[in-house]
């Protein structure tokens, strides 16, 4: 199991846009960020709100059909990975991520635990799981 | 222009089908050769990139071959080469985009690259060899949803679209959370059949007032709170019902929408396209709408609504009329916009 270096409690999506917005701040060029959480957990409303802090005003869509999508408006490129449907970490390199996670925009990966061991060792990991309220996450960060 | 036919050749390999197909003079279908590869993804419960692409390799040779085979046609009779250049799996494209190229220059052959979503749009014009543009079209497929205005051959306007997943997509994620298996779509409208659609009264999200965008995220969302509240309460789960439910609430909001862009719109015509226009549910509710309001509805075969590569070759070819060919240099755009 990864470090985890603390918890942080999310009541709701004010909470979920707090919490992006502060590690959009945090961002700088090679910010490798995995999500690692089940279906409905937020990881695409949080990487949305990530986007958001980093001054990317287009709309944040699911990147499932497509492995990654690019943004390129922001303070730095975000790179947004869905990588459910890798079962193998060699597949990541087969479409060129290493170009991604060691360059110099922001990656934010969804997923990450379909292939941990593809992603950088520095990579800030996010386990996102649901709290007792309905609406409520509860996040815990490796950094 | 050999024997007075135009024959175009089409390459379409943007996700889990390499497909080939021969037309001639733009709507008339010689051939459409399509290797689907949905055996080998499901055990994986989704697409699988790298797989795509090794399988697009290895198909692509024997599916151009079948095809030229059952349009009866040789290199020398082939005018143009069309070839899906985006959006899609990046692996996946290169392979189409590749193959189109070799072909292309090795028998000096014009090549056209063709957006993804406007092949599946060109499906009606095979479909319907009278249809003629302008009209609005509703896309919905695995990675796409979107209401389209298309004013002409080329040019189009996106009146609406997904803001987090596509409508495949969500079913594919419930689906998975009910354990059909892939793909999601085709079993849950089967087993939506035998559900009771007012069931659960999952909410409907239409987003702000005139919006024509589409959000089916929350409603993933909802029916995993209420699979984990049955869960947790110790109820037996109707896994039709819930199939049932969650259609309808897609469904729902996917007429109304496309309904309100018809009817602001100057067009009395409205095309389906993309391999949820398959769905029973989706063409049943639409058949209604369009009855009361007076509009024509036009339904490619489900054969023609899922990737293939004579969707491609039609709108290859009115775009090859209209704008001449593409550079050789053409690359694979998965981010391709419209």
């Amino acid at each position: 199991m990864e470090d985890i270096k603390r918890e942080v409690f999310i009541r709701d999506e004010e909470d979920t846009r707090d919490f992006g917005h502060q590690l959009a701040k945090q961002c700088r060029p090679g910010t490798v960020i995995g999500l690692i959480g089940d279906l409905g957990t937020g990881k695409t409303t949080l990487t949305k709100y990530i986007a958001e802090g980093l001054g990317i005003e287009e709309t944040i869509t699911s990147p499932t059909f497509t492995i990654v999508r690019e943004y390129r408006e922001g303070r730095l490129p975000l790179f947004h990975f869905d990588i459910y449907r890798i079962t193998n970490p060699e597949d990541l390199f087969e479409i060129g991520a290493d170009e991604y996670f060691y360059g110099s925009g922001v990656c934010v990966v969804e997923w990450a635990d379909q292939a941990l061991s593809a992603l950088p060792e520095d990579s800030l990991l996010i386990f996102m799981e649901y709290a007792e309220e309905e609406k409520g996450r509860r996040y815990r960060c490796t950094f | 222009m050999k024997d007075g036919r135009f024959i175009t050749m089409a390459f379409e390999s943007s996700c889990d089908e390499t497909s080939v197909a021969v037309l001639e003079d733009g709507r008339k279908v010689l051939s459409n050769v399509i290797s689907s590869q949905i055996d080998i993804f499901k055990q994986y419960g989704g697409v699988v990139p790298e797989i795509a692409s090794r399988h697009h390799l290895e198909n692509i040779n024997t599916v151009i071959e079948e095809a030229m085979s059952q349009a009866e046609v040789g290199w020398q009779h082939i005018d143009l080469i069309g070839v899906t250049y985006g959006p899609g799996l990046v692996g996946a494209l290169l392979m189409g985009v590749a193959t189109a190229k070799a072909v292309a220059f090795a028998h000096d052959i014009p090549l056209v690259g063709v957006h993804h979503i406007i092949g599946h749009i060109c499906a009606n014009f095979i479909e319907y060899p009278d249809l003629e543009p302008p009209f609005m079209a509703l896309v919905t497929s695995g990675g796409h949803t979107n209401i389209i205005e298309m004013e002409d051959y080329n040019r189009c306007r996106v009146l609406g679209a997904t803001r987090d997943d596509a409508v495949g997509e969500a079913y594919d994620k419930v689906a998975r959370v009910l354990g059909l298996g892939y793909p999601g779509g085709p079993k849950m409208d089967a087993l939506a059949k035998s559900g009771n659609p007012a069931a659960i009264n999952f909410k409907r999200v239409y987003l702000e007032a005139g919006s024509l965008d589409f959000s089916f995220s929350g409603l993933k969302t909802a029916v995993l709170n209420y699979l984990n509240h049955e869960k947790q309460a110790g109820r037996q789960i109707n896994k039709a019902d819930v199939a049932a439910s969650f259609q309808q609430a897609v469904m729902d909001v996917i007429v109304d929408k496309t309904m309100e862009a018809v009817t602001g719109s100057q067009y009395n015509k409205l095309a389906l396209a993309g391999g949820v226009a398959a769905n029973s549910r989706l063409r049943a509710m639409l058949e209604e709408a369009c009855r009361q309001k007076d509009v024509e509805l036009y339904r490619p075969a489900p054969i023609l609504c899922t990737d293939n590569g004579a969707m491609i070759g039609c709108a290859a070819y009115y775009k090859y009329h209209e704008m001449g060919a593409d550079s050789l240099d053409m690359d694979a755009y998965p981010n391709l916009p419209l």
